[in-house]
């Protein structure tokens, strides 16, 4: 059972390293933001198998901390992408 | 052109109270699990610039009508008065106290005053990072 959590982190991690050649070679902005934003899935599912494999409950906070800074990110760079201003003020409507 | 962002502002409005119930989760699982007042702080700092992001920031300065400047003094008093008080009972300088008490409704509790150092670190965190949110994204 151990073999089989430990080739799936390996499927994992190469699938992480096709999406870090999107990342270099995007030719446009939102296709860089959709691979770093399947980055964080991919981070979240190699965690979720090594705390499988090192057999701790420890790692399970940090699963849902990436998943919500992953979120708040993207939303944060597709709102920069769309508007040019991540905060709007407020005063001109 | 009046864009329209009803999915996110929606989206956020359920996702909002469910990262500042993990905040608050992680803030006081501190001191038998990882966590504590920095990582709680900052999670609850997430939980405020979703809401920026989402809506805009005069909304969000009405909505939660606090001086974060004010937060982050508040922070250094309480952790300040919690180290200090311990010099009142004759033992060094940051020196804990912990007992066990019966409260009503949670039965059997044990009550350290690494707490209330705890609950400072956290204003002082969640104070000081929306100060600089606020002031960076507020000039012109």
């Amino acid at each position: 059972m151990n073999l089989f959590y430990s080739v799936c982190l390996v499927l994992v991690i190469l699938s992480m390293l096709g999406l870090l050649y999107r990342v270099w070679k995007g030719p446009s902005v939102p296709d860089r933001l959709v691979a770093l934003d399947a980055v964080g899935v991919m981070l979240i599912s190699a965690i979720a198998l090594l705390s499988i494999l090192f057999d701790t409950p420890f790692f399970i906070d940090a699963i849902l901390l990436i998943a919500i800074m992953s979120f708040i990110g993207t939303v944060s760079f597709s709102k920069f992408i769309e508007r040019g201003e991540i905060i709007e003020r407020g005063s001109d409507r | 052109m009046k864009t329209n962002d009803v999915i996110l502002q929606t989206a956020t409005k359920v996702v909002f109270f469910i990262i500042f119930l993990f905040s608050v989760h992680i803030f006081f699982v501190g001191h038998y699990a990882p966590g504590g007042g920095f990582v709680g702080g900052l999670l609850t700092t997430g939980a405020i610039v979703l809401l920026l992001l989402a809506f805009d920031l005069k909304t969000i300065q009405q909505i939660l009508p606090f001086n974060f400047t004010i937060v982050t003094a508040i922070g250094l008093v309480l952790a300040l008065s919690t180290a200090g008080a311990s010099i009142f009972f004759n033992v060094p300088f940051f020196t804990h106290a912990y007992d066990d008490f019966n409260l009503p409704l949670f039965g059997k509790t044990s009550l350290h005053t690494a707490m209330f150092f705890d609950s400072g670190v956290y204003l002082v965190v969640v104070g000081s990072a929306i100060t600089i949110i606020q002031s960076i994204g507020g000039d012109d």
